[in-house]
């Protein structure tokens, strides 16, 4: 089945309390080098069917208004997966 | 330093008299502006245009309700301030509960933050009024929230009613404080407007009482917690650039996000802080931020302090000063540290891994200066920002609707000629009362409020008060209630805010305690409509009058307006806080009789008062006037649970509120799933009043409470000596279970399982509510009315 | 204003200190290390249990290098590190924890360890016991007093139980839904390592009703509710497991938990 994949992020001038204690848990296990950490969300959208511009746009319809809070949160990306390779990026991607 | 702004100095301001400043865009009003010009003898700089501009807005200053809070201060007698260690004006008032311990509580709003983003606005709200505890140098212990929403069929209260549910309860369960209780509301009124109340406690020793004042000249000043963000400067975003007339888009967040983890840090560090004795004087930024913090601290102590504002660790590197001076950003403490405890203050900050950066130091100038990169910025008199700003005489007068509004009395409508009367009608009243949005079980909520962590929780909802003990040895401990009723405050504010300190002083010595202190939380409309200012006027005395009556004095609160819609304001609501004590928790009442036998004995009289009531709101009525309110009446029945709390003549005890005597008798009943045989024939009799009234009346000064056979005679004794109505109304109706089915008996209260009680409880006989002559309800049936209401619409 | 030196002395209170206000409480028996991390929120009541018990509580900071020659050590609830990334699994990387997973391990008398709520997931993310926890299955926070089946009364934590007795206590959590793969669940069923179970209607939808589990040896247990919170009678559940059988309903009085607490002195003393 093909999927679409969305990603959410706080938004970067928001605080992002979660990123922040994983920043500081990444040098006390000896892993450095690492400025900044921020957590956000992936969905995975599995698509009844072939996936046209109408189902992507009711991704991204459904990514800015439900998957995301636009007062503090971003959608970074709205991209079809290729299939072939369910863990990868894929190609296809439409913004 | 990278230039990213031009940067506005003090010599800059003098020199340039006639730059034009965003005045307007950041809420000061013209005369304000101009009085800021005479104040400095120059235009501000843009950062003092920045602390001007928060620290003189509604909420910083009180600038409409100032002349009508200073009735709480004249009203107070000598005598109402004998258990008050510091009073109004500091971050939070301290009561002395004895035995050299203090309390410290405070109750605060964060109303529209809660609109535009619940889960984060009402996290925020209880994280912000907890630092307020905490710099009192008390270690927080519970805390309560009183919530107001719209219709709970609106499809907008799904939005906001679980986000501001799983806010609070998220930031204080991570937190670690028990929620104790609270209010949850349902009305259109407030469909625009939800009100997010959050009051939190905390207690001390006497001798860790600390001030936010800055005093010792060469002492350090401390920044520490959070890194400062652009939080809640959205709406200034004008200050994005020094210059202004830069078009540099603004990326200012319009909400902030609460750290609850980064707060409980905080929490242990200050508490360390304060038992090591390394910090003289501690303030929390919450509005306002370091501008209210600076000047405030600075105009408590000595009269001056010098900061160097490139010291803040930021977040956001591209904030300007004036940015940095109002951020809002969440978990921050400014403290004032001797130059030779600094080394031990960087100890304890090191071991909790919280951020700190000195800013500068304490100084006897009087003056204010703030630098940038070593250039002044600001040069101000520290009192003129935090304390002298404008003061203004709102007019107001008595709406000319409500006239009319009084004299629609709810037993000249309709609605009343169509009330209940048969026993099966009153049935099915009692079930439709229970089941609605206001009367219904608040479970749903509750249940995602830690009530036990600490485990000091004496009691907690559903009981009149949460009951907390302080003292492990001696049991000495402290009970809460928060109250208000928005309609009755809608009918007669003077009434209505003198009612919601009747009932929340009425549950806390149901639960047993004495009342001792009230904060207050007055939400209202735009103090700029007349109308509106009057019904906050008119409350605050109110209030005041019988603060003064009851000699519980107001130790501090937090006023909210604008809390208004399309021009339409909120009902009034004056949400009152009241604090009682207990010599020993142990002693305390809880809402549910439990013991097969006792009598039932209803204290006080019922009239015919129905107007603004929990049945006239189902039936859509609001008019008339509420119930009279005897602040004497109330005084003798709260001695009267408070004696026989203390003696052990009562085992249950529930004031009587909104839903009358019908909401008082089920919740009773279902607190321990224990039945009732209750007869209401002779209270008709003596106070003139039918079935319907007795049962759904709102007259105030009651209580139904539970007597031990044994005690009879002295309870009604000590009724009778005191000239206080008492009657007799039933037997508490729990038999011994048969020892083949005991293991059963325990479950079916609240809180436990329910599906287990169903599994095992069929051989048993079902408990009942038996208003005899009249109706009987299985608790069964009571139960599924009570608590599916909620999970019905919120899931 | 001056901030006076204080010595809160013979008054302390848990109210005003932290852990250790209970540390030293108990003239004798054994010494029960109390673990805080960062946002650690049950520790005191965690002490106080072990002091009502008869032990000795003895508070343990989590970047510490040395377990103080505690006998046993409980790892209590709250949201360390806010529970942010996953509950417990940052705590589980503290310098304590490493000290803490060899003595679970040694070969001989092996260290007693409870991990309660966030404790309990701590373990889990220390692989010192199998599965893990997920959101509970109705998504919200949830207090409420809990009716459980003791289903191995032979650990270092139960042994003061009978198997098959039922004890209430609370439970309270949002990560609460116990899941591991069939397989582990199987093992952990057979041989006797699910320790606790939820009775009646499952709450949160663990796997298997299941609400606490040990390790082969028996000296680490983890749990999901809160023995802890239930050791006083005042401050309890308002119905507990053996206390309700007599027909009359009690405020608050349920002291189940602290069957756990005495276990774990218990077995110190025979083993």
């Amino acid at each position: 089945m093909p999927r679409i994949v969305v990603d959410v992020m706080p938004k970067p001038e928001i605080l992002d309390p979660q990123g922040k204690a994983i920043a500081g848990a990444l040098p006390r296990i000896g892993l450095s080098g690492f400025s900044e950490v921020r957590q956000g969300k992936r969905f995975e959208l599995t698509v009844d069917g072939e996936i046209t511009e109408e189902v992507l746009e009711h991704a991204r319809t459904a990514a800015t208004t439900l998957l995301s809070n636009p007062v503090i949160e971003d959608v970074t990306r709205v991209e079809v997966l290729d299939d072939a390779s369910p863990a990868d990026d894929g190609a296809g991607a439409v913004r | 330093m990278t230039e990213k702004f031009n940067l506005d100095t003090v010599k800059n301001a003098a020199t340039t008299p006639e730059t034009e400043l965003p005045w307007a865009e950041l809420g000061l009003k013209k005369n304000e502006f101009k009085r800021v010009v005479e104040i400095l003898g120059r235009r501000p700089t843009a950062a003092e245009l920045a602390m001007y501009s928060v620290m003189w807005s509604e909420h910083c200053s009180y600038k409409s309700s100032k002349v009508h809070l200073r009735q709480f201060g004249d009203k107070v007698t000598e005598a109402m301030k004998e258990h008050l260690l510091v009073g109004i004006g500091e971050n939070a008032g301290v009561v002395d509960i004895g035995d050299d311990w203090a309390v410290t509580f405070k109750i605060e709003s964060h109303n529209s933050p809660s609109m535009v983003e619940p889960f984060q606005g009402a996290a925020t709200g209880v994280g912000g009024i907890v630092r307020d505890i905490i710099s009192m140098g008390a270690r927080p212990v519970a805390v309560m929230d009183a919530l107001r929403f719209g219709a709970i069929d609106h499809p907008d209260s799904q939005r906001v009613v679980h986000g501001v549910v799983s806010g609070v309860g998220s930031y204080g369960n991570s937190l670690g404080l028990p929620n104790i209780g609270g209010e949850v509301v349902f009305d259109s009124a407030y469909q625009g407007n939800p009100l997010v109340n959050a009051l939190a406690v905390g207690v001390m020793r006497h001798e860790d009482i600390r001030l936010a004042n800055a005093s010792g000249v060469g002492n350090k000043v401390v920044l520490f917690g959070a890194r400062t963000g652009g939080d809640g400067i959205g709406g200034a975003s004008v200050l994005a650039s020094e210059s202004f007339d830069d078009t540099k888009p603004s990326k200012r967040p319009a909400v902030q996000v609460g750290d609850p983890f980064a707060e409980k840090v905080l929490i242990e560090c200050c508490l360390e802080l304060f038992k090591a004795s390394v910090v003289e004087g501690i303030q929390d930024l919450g509005a306002a931020g370091i501008s209210c913090a600076t000047s405030e601290l600075a105009s408590n102590g000595e009269g001056g302090m010098h900061v160097e504002l490139t010291n803040v660790l930021l977040r956001d590197p591209t904030l300007t000063p004036g940015e940095i001076l109002m951020s809002e950003s969440q978990e921050r403490m400014m403290a004032v540290v001797t130059p030779e405890n600094a080394a031990a203050f960087e100890a304890i900050m090191d071991k909790w891994n919280v951020e700190y950066s000195w800013l500068g130091e304490v100084t006897n100038t009087g003056r204010l200066i703030i630098e940038w990169d070593g250039e002044e910025i600001v040069d101000v008199d520290p009192k003129t920002v935090a304390h002298e700003g404008p003061v203004y005489e709102r007019p107001f007068h008595r709406p000319e609707w409500l006239d009319r509004l009084q004299s629609e009395s709810f037993t000249a409508s309709s609605q009343y000629r169509d009330r209940p009367q048969s026993g099966a009608e009153l049935s099915a009243a009692v079930l439709e009362l229970i089941s609605s949005p206001n009367m219904c079980s608040k479970d749903w909520v509750t249940n995602q409020y830690d009530r036990y962590v600490q485990g000091n929780t004496a009691l907690a909802m559903p009981d009149d008060a949460g009951v907390i003990r302080v003292d492990e040895q001696t049991g000495l401990g402290i009970a809460l209630s928060t109250d208000a009723n928005g309609r009755y405050s809608y009918l007669n504010p003077y009434e209505g805010a003198r009612l919601a300190l009747a009932e929340a002083y009425r549950n806390v010595a149901t639960s047993g305690a004495k009342p001792m202190a009230v904060s207050d939380c007055l939400n209202f409309g735009s103090p700029e409509d007349p109308e509106v200012m009057w019904q906050f006027a008119e409350s605050i005395r109110g209030l005041a009058d019988a603060c003064q009556e009851l000699g519980v004095p107001v130790t501090g609160g937090n006023v909210s307006l604008y809390n208004q819609t399309g021009g339409v304001a909120i009902p009034p609501t004056p949400v009152v806080g009241v604090l009682g004590v207990f010599d020993d928790v142990a002693r305390r009442t809880p809402s549910g009789w439990r013991h097969d036998g006792q009598a039932i004995y209803l204290l006080g009289t019922t009239a015919h008062e129905l107007d603004g009531s929990e049945w006239a709101n189902l039936r859509g009525h609001l008019g008339g006037q509420p119930p009279a309110v005897d602040l004497s009446v109330e005084k003798m029945l709260s001695e009267l649970l408070i004696n026989a709390s203390r003696d052990g003549m009562i085992d249950a005890a529930h004031d009587l509120s909104e839903g009358g005597l019908a909401a008082t008798l089920a919740e009773m009943a279902l607190r321990f799933n224990v039945g009732a045989r209750v007869g209401i024939d002779e209270l008709c009799e003596r106070d003139g009043i039918d079935a319907f009234t007795a049962l759904f009346s709102e007259s105030q000064g009651r209580a139904v409470v539970s007597v031990a056979r044994s005690e009879e005679v002295r309870f009604t004794d000590m009724c009778s000596a005191r000239g206080f109505p008492h009657l007799r109304i039933g037997v508490v109706d729990n038999p011994p279970v048969p020892v083949s089915s005991a293991a059963s008996s325990g479950a079916g209260r609240p809180g436990v399982d329910q599906s287990w009680t169903e599994d095992h409880h069929e051989s048993l006989a079902e408990p009942t509510l038996d208003v005899q002559g009249q109706f009987t309800l299985s608790l069964a049936a009571l139960r599924e009315a009570h608590e599916g209401t909620l999970p019905a619409y919120f899931g | 204003m001056t901030s006076t030196a204080q010595e809160t002395g013979s008054t302390a209170s848990p109210v005003e200190d932290s852990v250790n206000a209970f540390e030293g409480a108990s003239v004798a028996g054994a010494r029960i290390g109390v673990v805080t991390f960062p946002g650690t929120l049950d520790d005191r009541d965690a002490a106080r249990a072990v002091a009502l018990a008869g032990g000795t509580a003895v508070s343990l900071w989590h970047g510490d290098e040395t377990l103080k020659d505690v006998d046993a050590v409980v790892l209590p609830g709250g949201f360390s590190y806010g529970d942010y990334l996953r509950a417990g699994a940052i705590s589980r990387f503290a310098p304590l924890m490493d000290k803490i997973i060899n003595a679970a391990k040694a070969p001989s008398a092996p260290l007693p360890v409870l991990g309660i709520c966030n404790g309990f997931q701590v373990l889990t993310e220390a692989h010192l016991l199998p599965g893990s926890m997920i959101k509970n299955e109705n998504l919200h926070f949830m207090c409420r007093d809990q009716r459980l089946r003791v289903e191995n009364a032979s650990t270092s934590w139960t042994n003061q139980f009978s198997t098959g007795q039922e004890i209430v206590i609370p439970l309270k959590n949002q990560d609460g839904q116990f899941i591991a793969d069939a397989h582990v669940l199987d093992e952990l069923e057979g041989e006797g390592r699910v320790v606790f179970r939820y009775e009646g209607s499952n709450p949160n939808g663990s796997r298997r009703g299941i609400a606490g589990i040990s390790n082969a040896a028996g000296n680490v247990v983890g749990l999901m509710p809160h023995p802890e919170h239930a050791v006083e009678p005042g401050f309890g559940p308002d119905s507990s497991g053996s206390d309700a059988r007599f027909g009359d309903t009690p405020l608050a009085s349920g002291t189940d938990g602290l069957g756990l607490f005495t276990s774990v002195l218990h077995s110190l003393v025979t083993r």
